[in-house]
């Protein structure tokens, strides 16, 4: 148990000190224009149907519940007012963090990792490159642009699901269902909203491009990383978007 | 020149190398020899600067690179090529992109004429240039080598080569290939090879020094007389297996 903890606090601290040095390289010369087109391809098209088939699903899921509950208390014209709080601030930017990080977090960790165990990025190093610069700062960048994109995305999905179910089942007029929804969209909400995927692109690029860079042991070494760093990174979105919302939240309270 | 000075080096709790001394003057090649797991690949890793010793120093043209900036590890590293084992090409791009990656990479070259110079390389390690738009996974073992060799000596025109097991897994023909070709940049580019393998009898043919580890120290450091004739028991012990070669030592011929 202590070996454990030991380790946990080892590598929580390399982890530390890698995303410093990874944040550092994503501010400094040189950048690469193509490398973070091409990562933010990976990560933005590359998650757009599995964002847009969460999205969906997840709001008209919530939608049924809703306004089955509303309906009890005669609130049912509310539907998109909770959709909307609900959605916006923490279904929205949640999915898509806990999405991006099984997708794209798993591809990021197991890329460089087997460039690791084949030499690749010795050969980077050997060839002036820094590898902090070349692999790490485009996906860095690429996910903090592409993720709060994903969940806007996500959000309009997720309500238009609610829509879907507001007008067919739950027997709600359109223009009841969206009149509350944009009642909800005031600056608070949206701000919120953002903040938490810009977050969580940090935390999922910190975790996968670390994991990739400490495998060891050759294929199975690769896979073991992959797996941990999906499972670190969905724990840590997870985690972290209750103290960002708690944090947030005493800020913005004036605005809600 | 390269001299490590009492290089003692070790991955986490377990010491791989432990006091290293030994010199190679500019202009000359050397062998290093040791079972699997010896250390020498660890020596190639530190010539190169991508691991520091824990203690002692390496010396590459009179400059001590342990600790250096990395700014300035990187103007080392300029005179240094190194041919990976297995290659280590970058495999999401293609052969082309392999060997001009660091023109690519470092300079404002025309794209034209990286591509003149790649095709230029190619040739010299006798590969045609209808590979140059293929994956490196598309290739034998034998090839991704010599891609590997022309990526590296298309970087910054290199004085010493660092070659980390050229011939392992390769077939009798494409070693012999590898190892014309490594003599043959010798001779014609005059640059210091430095070869870390196991196979001696390849070893044989590409210099006449060695350097012999074994349990992360050196037993061995002499030309192939002195070979022939240590009575220390661990080089006796290493090189039972290859009497034969050693009897029969002889350098392949190339133009």
């Amino acid at each position: 148990m202590i070996e454990r903890l030991k380790r946990f606090a080892l590598q929580s601290q390399e982890l530390f000190f890698f995303s410093i040095k990874a944040m550092r390289a994503t501010v400094g010369r040189p950048i690469y224009p193509a490398e973070t087109l091409e990562q933010m391809y990976i990560v933005g098209i590359g998650s757009l149907f599995l964002i847009i088939l969460t999205g969906i699903s997840a709001g008209q899921a919530m939608a049924v519940q809703f306004s089955n509950e509303l309906a009890e208390f005669g609130s049912k014209s509310y539907l998109g007012r909770v959709m909307a709080i609900a959605i916006i601030r923490e279904l929205g930017p949640v999915l898509t963090g806990l999405m991006v990080a099984a997708r794209v977090a798993a591809g990021i960790t197991a890329e460089i990792g087997s460039m690791k165990s084949s030499n690749q990025i010795d050969a980077l190093i050997a060839f002036g490159i820094d590898p902090m610069r070349k692999l790490v700062a485009p996906r860095i960048i690429a996910l903090v642009i592409m993720v709060p994109a994903l969940t806007v995305v996500c959000d309009f999905i997720a309500l238009l699901g609610g829509w879907l179910v507001a007008v067919f089942i739950a027997n709600l007029t359109s223009t009841t269902y969206l009149a509350a929804v944009k009642e909800r969209l005031i600056f608070g909400n949206i701000f919120i909203g953002l903040v938490k995927p810009v977050i969580f692109s940090f935390i999922i690029a910190f975790i996968a491009c670390y994991k990739g860079f400490s495998s060891e042991g050759g294929t199975k070494g690769v896979g073991r990383a992959t797996t941990e760093s999906v499972m670190l990174a969905s724990i840590t979105v997870l985690i972290s978007n209750f103290f960002i919302t708690k944090v947030v939240w005493s800020f913005i309270k004036g605005y809600l | 020149m390269i001299r490590f000075e009492n290089v003692s080096f070790g991955y986490g709790e377990k010491e791989v190398l432990s006091g290293v001394s030994f010199e190679i003057p500019n202009g000359e090649s050397r062998i290093i020899m040791g079972h699997s797991g010896s250390g020498k690949s660890t020596i190639l890793r530190l010539i190169l600067g991508l691991n520091c010793p824990h203690s002692g120093r390496i010396i590459v043209d009179d400059e001590n690179i342990c600790g250096m900036a990395e700014r300035k590890m990187r103007e080392i590293r300029k005179r240094i090529g190194m041919v990976f084992q297995d290659g280590a090409l970058f495999d999401s791009m293609t052969v082309g992109e392999n060997v001009g990656f660091y023109l690519l990479e470092h300079t404002k070259m025309p794209l034209e004429e990286i591509e003149e110079k790649v095709r230029e390389m190619l040739g010299f390690v006798g590969l045609t240039e209808e590979i140059i738009d293929r994956l490196p996974d598309e290739l034998s073992g034998g090839m991704q080598r010599r891609v590997a060799i022309s990526r590296a000596l298309l970087s910054t025109n290199p004085k010493i080569m660092l070659y980390d097991e050229p011939t392992t897994g390769l077939d009798p023909e494409m070693t012999r290939n590898v190892i014309t070709l490594i003599n043959r940049l010798s001779e014609v580019k005059k640059v210091s090879s430095i070869v870390v393998t196991h196979q001696i009898a390849d070893a044989l043919e590409v210099a006449d020094k060695f350097i012999i580890i074994d349990e992360g120290r050196v037993v061995f450091d002499g030309n192939v007389v002195e070979l022939r004739e240590s009575s220390d028991k661990q080089v006796v012990n290493f090189l039972q297996p290859f009497r034969d070669s050693i009897a029969n030592v002889h350098k392949i011929d190339f133009i």
